[in-house]
């Protein structure tokens, strides 16, 4: 015999007793475990995936949007800008470098991205296999993208218009898949890269070729065109500023002067977070209060059964049992259920979140995954196992003070 | 093995009470005869340092009760005494054997779990080392509660109305394996009752009034 054994046997004399309290604790526990890690892990993504992007420049419309479009790639575009306006924002003294995103087709739900090689630079994506693009509908597919569609260099495909399935197939144009990515945890990992040109070719926007190209006459952003094309558009413009100074001017600048609409990654992302922070405090609240009836429940349990078990304690005393003992007995077999109803809940947070992964494909397209540990769950841990000791206290006090010979005499 | 001199103790809020002198010898067994409120558990609890406050002199094995500071005594309690109660006061979260398990894990001694098949055996009580408590009937209950005291082969047992509950048969019964249990372990048995079925069999009587 033991203590803990002891108190393992208390809890399954009663298995309804210890059942609900244990499910009580681990509902909330599991509610506050699938936020924490899902929150978790968004705020990595999204740290991940602005690093390196101080401003986000495209059509006028909702910063968000422009945005969720532009670097997380799970909204619509707020429209096109013109190539020679953005070629001459890219020009500015405060902009260190613009990297310029042509969007508008999908293949299968993957979005096609038109850019430069800055673009996988960026987030310091590498080759897993084939070569980067050198020439027109040439396809470097991200790591998710490709496992998700079974791409291997060399296969074909047609893109299709927008973001859904069933979009306009623009059959007449065959993408070639030249090259794989390894994953870099970040958006491009769910998308596939060409160049500009592609996405115009595809589109059947001419490029003019009637010029020769020379150093002075190329378009700052695009490679192989002419600078200042008044017909040709681009989605839009991730910029690095080269200052601080370039925080507080460039995008009033944009905003006032052009037809554009500068988005700051940092104040949209801080601002989804707020919004969605609503939803995650109402979810919140409810864990707590879970925990808070569990706790109850658990007090009132303990309470109870030290009143059908003074004899027990009486009798624990007569053969020998220190008035210590017992009070460790009692807060043990409070920390032994909230110990298991945060173990329980764990799993449950964990698994609810696996579920959620599985069901939902555009979480599987976040990267986020069920699989991952923070030391936050660790507190989670020491936080049970002290609330478990703060609702024994009482009773464990109780069992602590048992009169031996009143109880028995009687 | 017990020695009371002059003892005796101030019920809180109510009446003082005295007890005789006695002397209780090694392997030699006494009743407590009084009527309800006479003092007879009261003196019990003395003894067994389940009640302190009191005035006088009580020596177990040579060791003066009160003397001991509340640690001690509950470990002298573990080593040395073994009690049974009217009321069986079995733990009924545990088995049988779990029961006599906590005899020697509560007075910080090392289990032997052959010494609970032993006493168990003793007692008839082989067959039901896995039983749950609920499914004992009442004497059977009671002999259990018999060789949890025994565990720890206590130099004294002490019993509080041990047979008042049982009828006839198992009084006997009860009474039988009481003496020849403490025969075996060599213990002082000092059993508090007012049930005279019991003044045949054991010879010293102490009187209360």
């Amino acid at each position: 015999m033991s203590l803990i054994r002891l108190v393992w046997k208390y809890l399954v004399a009663k298995p309804l007793n210890t059942t609900l309290n244990v499910i009580l604790l681990a509902l909330g526990i599991a509610v506050i475990t699938l936020i924490l890690v899902f929150n978790h892990q968004l705020q990595e993504k999204i740290a991940s995936n602005t690093q390196g992007i101080d401003l986000v420049v495209g059509a006028k419309g909702s910063p968000l949007q422009i945005i969720l479009c532009s670097i997380f790639h799970i909204d619509f575009p707020t429209g096109n800008i013109k190539l020679a306006e953005a070629e001459r924002l890219a020009k500015h003294r405060l902009v260190k470098s613009a990297i310029p995103l042509s969007l508008g087709d999908s293949y299968q739900t993957y979005r096609i991205v038109g850019t430069t090689r800055a673009y996988p630079e960026l987030y310091g994506a590498t080759l897993a296999e084939g070569g980067w693009w050198n020439n027109d509908l040439e396809v470097v597919a991200g790591a998710t993208a490709a496992a998700m569609l079974q791409l291997k260099v060399g296969d074909r495909f047609a893109s299709a218009h927008g973001l859904t399935e069933g979009g306009h197939s623009h059959d007449e144009h065959q993408f070639v898949v030249v090259g794989i990515l390894k994953s870099s945890q970040s958006a491009i990992d769910n998308l596939l890269l060409t160049n500009i040109q592609s996405v115009w070719r595809v589109h059947d926007l001419t490029v003019n070729h009637s010029t020769t190209l020379t150093e002075e006459n190329t378009s700052a952003l695009v490679p192989g065109v002419l600078a200042g094309d008044t017909t040709l558009e681009v989605t839009s413009l991730l910029i690095k500023y080269r200052n601080p100074i370039a925080a507080i001017q460039l995008p009033r600048l944009i905003n006032a002067n052009t037809n554009m609409q500068a988005a700051s990654p940092a104040f949209e992302s801080a601002r989804l977070f707020s919004i969605l922070g609503v939803g995650v405090d109402v979810l919140m609240g409810f864990a707590y209060l879970l925990i808070f009836i569990s706790a109850l429940s658990i007090f009132i349990a303990l309470y109870n059964s030290l009143k059908e078990r003074q004899y027990d304690m009486a009798i624990m005393r007569s053969m020998g049992a220190s008035k210590a003992k017992l009070f460790a007995a009692v807060t043990l077999e409070g920390m032994a259920l909230t110990l298991m109803g945060c173990l329980l809940g764990l799993a449950l947070g964990h698994g609810l979140l696996a579920l959620f992964v599985n069901l939902i494909g555009e979480s599987q397209k976040a990267g986020v995954t069920a699989a991952v540990f923070y030391a936050e769950e660790l507190y989670l841990m020491a936080g049970s196992l002290l609330l478990g000791f703060l609702c024994s206290l009482v009773p464990a006090w109780q069992a602590y003070r048992t009169d031996i010979h009143t109880v028995l005499a009687r | 093995m017990v020695e009371v001199r002059s003892l005796s103790y101030q019920y809180p809020h109510a009446t003082s009470i005295s007890f005789p002198d006695f002397s209780a010898d090694v392997g030699k067994h006494y009743l407590l005869l009084g009527q309800s409120g006479s003092g007879k558990t009261t003196l019990l609890h003395l003894v067994g340092g389940l009640l302190r406050s009191q005035q006088g002199s009580i020596r177990v094995c040579g060791t003066e009760v009160a003397s001991l500071s509340e640690a001690a005594l509950d470990r002298f309690r573990g080593t040395n005494l073994g009690f049974v109660f009217q009321k069986n006061h079995l733990m009924a979260a545990l088995t049988v054997e779990e029961n006599l398990w906590m005899a020697p894990y509560l007075a910080g001694k090392e289990l032997k779990k052959q010494r609970a098949e032993e006493v168990l055996a003793q007692l008839g009580l082989a067959d039901k080392r896995q039983a749950r408590i609920q499914e004992l009937s009442h004497g059977q209950a009671q002999r259990v509660s018999i060789a949890r005291a025994v565990m720890n082969k206590p130099a004294v047992i002490l019993a509080d109305e041990p047979t008042s509950a049982l009828d006839d048969a198992n009084c006997e019964k009860v009474t039988e394996l009481l003496l020849s249990v403490a025969k075996q372990n060599e213990a002082t048995l000092v059993i508090a009752t007012h049930d005279q079925r019991l003044k045949s069999k054991i010879t010293h009587h102490l009187h209360l009034k």
